[in-house]
């Protein structure tokens, strides 16, 4: 193969106590392509971030084109001709195309010989790598597949040999994506260097040359795309965890108590995130959600429990019709018995600044119980945190104490005894264990599983594959925004990967 | 508004940290005093002798200081639903129209304990009134409401001369303002309780307004702390995902607060306007609306705070016009800057000394400080 333009060795960075980076090796080649997979968390990002100078590794070398380098900020990232493609584009929604290349990039006072000069290199680029954007339009009225170029021809134009892309395609159609991977390929022709971050394996099998999975903040492996599968990327991505399995009876499941039928929801930027998606939840059992981060999960709990408009479709809960797309009212939901336990418990689930008791209510505030008028009930509200802290057995056990201060698993307890305690009929649950220590989770685990017991409907969403089959009694998987497939708690690990890598289900038979 | 995962004992945190920004200020200032050929330290004795030494001085103090408890209750109710109320300036000077047209329909005809609460109710829907337009721009439009409540000032600032130099005013008056308000309109003082303690007092404007003032800042302790409302704005105010999560609207609970901060503010009014002027003249607000946002952020945005914090900005006020009395080269200019060195440690500067306080307090004890649960990061 050909000389590697970057050599990363033993790079080890740590947040805190977690670990994003464990001695991480990787070589990518000159004039390639090389994908970087891995599920969200897995370290990718924080990988690309030290290679292009946002964070500094703890430990370990850098090497760029062989010589070993120091790069402590962007800048020497640039100078050694490393550009980088943000998945969140870094751009000045209020400038012309123009003006974001130059941007940084100025080489005088006044603008117009950088102007002059970036208009001619502009259309040099434009010509070579097929990059048509009109250079004085302005970016707020660009479509996110042209202001991704842009974010291409900035680092271009700052002469970058090596370019990063974080998660490129998350925000572009499937003609834009298209688009962009013979953007790539040009590059690669004119012997440019290409990183491809995603956690999307079809991507990586229609493009890249070479591909490094990681997983839980190692480097896994690297295979030659031509020499590997969906299959076995998706087995090495996800890994095989020891195994928490709970003991649980026999499902009775009962009567449909959530049913979603053609839920289709858009997010901020209009890109369509859950697409036509129906299924039934019934009382006594268990539905699991899998599937990759950002395959829309998020954005289909959030409109189940109203706290995001939907676009269009019918929600019955306990059998009488919700109007989920215009006047969605978390409050008014959860009055007719729809508990939910948000995947963002730092900013949703819970106010951090609150002391525990005052979580303990939050959504529950307008109940009666917790109520003296239009007082706060002090006394209720305490007796009421202490039993929920004796029942979930959250530690420590004081009440008064701020939020913050609780570990992640007993901040989790936190949100779950609220929201099991007022013994809604529906609970919906996103990443019940997230962040959790193990012990938490397999009490946690318990008390989801005595939920269905009692006759409740469970919806459960996890990124989590293996808690997905320890605790469904049916499991749906999720992919760009659709369900895919439906198996049974004993659908194996490979299977389920393969859905959720997107394969349909005639190639994952054979 | 201060870093949610900082951890400081509490005496720290609203002890020591205030004192040490009130400190600098102080440094500082007396530098100022040194430059323009004085000595700091009997600039010091004089401001406070002036503002607590005699009976008149604490009266002053205590009276500047009702002013700033509405004020700063006024802002730190809308920081406590994180917004960030610049209006108590115009909210408060359109309160004083509200109680202008209360004690100028009736001080002829009713006692003051009859105009009084009607003034009030005046007071604070004219400047929840001010407070709303904001408020519903911001809930409804999304028009930054630190922009529309700046622009609010200078409108009500408008309207008030406007109406002072025209229909408000008596005819054949040179002086911007409403006519005396008769005796009706006339709040009692309150010098009888520094007498008690056996003070002498010649004239001075301490008036009911402060029991009002400190009944208010244990409502407002009593709304933000033990209501469903209270909860409610402070859930906003921490985290808008939560309470979008928790049921909360976000309209309605935008415009609650902006109203109540605009209530607060409006009633601040009655305190010069009736406790003292017995008119309404052009600027009687005179800036009282900005130190508010001070005294709310010394405070901690905690009535006790506020009340205390007031008392501070009361004897600025009081003490700094003895001090320039006494010492001549200290000109009226000088004790603006005291008090803007003032506002600027205490108010703006407020967290510039924390970072190391809180270093020095984890240096003694890792656990106390910054405890933050960074395990969903990695997962």
């Amino acid at each position: 193969m050909a000389q590697a333009a970057i050599e990363l060795i033993g790079i080890n960075k740590s947040f805190g106590a977690v670990r994003a980076n464990r001695d991480i090796n990787l070589e990518v080649a000159r004039g390639t392509i090389h994908g970087i997979v891995g599920e969200n968390g897995a370290g990718k990002s924080t990988l690309m971030s030290i290679l292009y100078g946002f964070y500094q590794a703890d430990s370990g070398e850098i090497r760029v084109g062989g010589k070993p380098v120091s790069i402590s900020t962007s800048n020497d990232a640039i100078a050694l001709g490393i550009g980088m493609v943000h998945q969140h584009f870094m751009l000045v929604d209020n400038f012309t195309v123009l003006e974001n290349v130059i941007l940084g990039a100025e080489n005088d006072a006044l603008l117009k010989s950088s102007i002059a000069k970036a208009r001619s290199e502009l259309e040099r680029l434009e010509r070579e790598y097929g990059l048509e954007v009109e250079p004085d339009a302005v970016i707020e009225e660009l479509p996110v597949g042209l202001q991704q170029r842009v974010e291409i021809l900035k680092a271009l134009y700052r002469g970058a040999e090596i370019l990063i892309l974080d998660e490129p395609t998350g925000v572009l159609t499937p003609a834009e994506a298209d688009h962009l991977f013979r953007i790539l390929k040009q590059l690669k022709e004119q012997g440019k260097t290409v990183v491809l971050i995603t956690h999307k394996l079809r991507e990586i099998m229609a493009i890249t040359d070479t591909v490094s999975v990681m997983r839980q903040g190692t480097m896994v492996a690297t295979r030659v795309t031509k020499e590997t599968t969906v299959g076995e990327l998706a087995e090495l991505m996800v890994g095989r965890r020891v195994l928490l399995r709970v003991e649980k009876g026999q499902s009775e499941a009962g009567a449909i108590k959530l049913s979603v039928k053609n839920l289709t929801v858009k997010d901020q930027r209009g890109v369509t995130m859950v697409d036509d998606v129906s299924f039934d939840v019934r009382g006594g059992e268990i539905v699991g959600i899998a599937g990759v981060a950002g395959n829309g999960q998020s954005e289909l709990l959030e409109a189940i429990s109203g706290i995001r408009h939907a676009v269009s479709g019918e929600v019955m809960l306990e059998g009488k019709p919700v109007d989920l797309t215009g006047k969605a009212d978390p409050g008014e939901l959860r009055d007719r018995g729809l508990a939910h336990v948000p995947e963002d418990r730092h900013h949703v689930g819970l106010v951090l600044a609150f002391e525990e008791n005052e979580n303990s209510i939050l959504g529950y505030h307008d109940d009666e119980r917790y109520l003296k008028g239009p007082f706060l009930n002090v006394d209720a509200i305490m007796a009421d945190a202490k039993d929920k802290i004796e029942k979930y057995d959250i530690r420590p056990g004081n009440p008064r104490l701020r939020t913050a201060n609780f570990s992640g698993g007993n901040q989790q307890k936190i949100v779950l005894a609220r929201e099991m305690e007022q013994d809604p009929g529906v609970l919906i649950v996103g990443q019940p264990t997230r962040g959790v220590d193990v012990g938490a989770i397999e009490f946690i685990h318990k008390r989801l599983i005595a939920m269905r017991d009692q006759g409740k409907a469970v919806l459960v969403v996890s990124v989590e594959l293996d808690e997905i089959r320890s605790l469904s009694d049916r499991i749906l998987v999720m992919f760009a925004g659709r369900i895919v497939g439906e198996r049974g708690p004993d659908a194996t690990e490979g299977e389920l990967g393969l859905l959720m890598a997107g394969v349909e289900h005639q190639e994952a038979a054979e | 508004m201060s870093t949610p995962y900082a951890k400081l004992p509490a005496w720290a945190d609203y002890g020591l940290i205030p004192l040490i920004n009130l400190s600098v200020a102080f440094i500082v200032a007396g530098f100022v005093v040194m430059l323009v050929g004085e000595n700091p330290f009997r600039a010091a004795v004089i401001l406070v002798e002036g503002a607590f030494g005699k009976g008149t001085g604490i009266a002053f103090t205590l009276f500047y200081a009702t002013t700033f408890i509405f004020t700063g209750l006024s802002v730190a109710v809308a920081a406590h639903c994180s917004l960030f109320n610049i209006g108590t300036e115009g909210q408060a000077y359109i309160g004083g129209l509200g109680i202008a047209l209360v004690c100028l329909s009736f001080d002829s005809v009713l006692p003051w304990w009859v105009i009084f609460p009607i003034a009030i109710v005046a007071a604070a829907v004219f400047g929840a009134l001010w407070g709303f337009i904001p408020a519903y721009l911001q809930a409804k439009r999304g028009s930054h409401i630190v922009i529309t409540t700046i622009m609010f000032n200078f409108i009500a600032a408008s309207v008030m001369v406007y109406l002072l130099v025209g229909p408000l005013k008596p005819a054949g008056s040179q002086a911007p303002q409403t006519r005396n308000f008769l005796a009706g309109a006339e709040l009692p003082k309150l010098n009888w309780i520094i007498e008690l303690f056996g003070a002498k007092i010649r004239s001075a404007p301490l008036n009911i307004c402060f029991l009002l003032a400190l009944v208010m800042a244990f409502l407002v302790w009593l709304l933000i702390w033990r209501t469903k409302l209270g909860y409610e704005m402070r859930t906003y105010g921490h985290s808008p995902k939560a309470a979008r999560y928790a049921g909360i609207s976000e309209t309605r609970i935008i415009l609650t607060a902006m109203m109540i901060s605009g209530a607060l503010a409006g009633m601040m009014a009655l305190n010069p306007v009736m406790g003292d002027q017995h008119n309404v003249a052009i600027d009687f607000v005179s800036g009282a609306g900005y130190v508010g946002i001070a005294v709310a952020l010394m405070g901690r945005l905690h009535p006790v705070g506020i009340v205390l914090a007031a008392i501070l900005f009361g004897m600025l006020y009081q003490g700094g016009a003895e001090l320039a009395f006494e010492m001549p080269a200290i000109s009226r200019d000088m004790i603006v800057i005291i008090q803007g060195l003032v506002i600027l440690f205490a108010g703006a500067l407020e967290h510039m000394f924390r970072p190391y306080i809180q270093a020095v307090f984890a240096s003694f004890s890792p656990k106390a400080v910054g405890i933050e649960a960074v395990k969903g990061k990695g997962a």
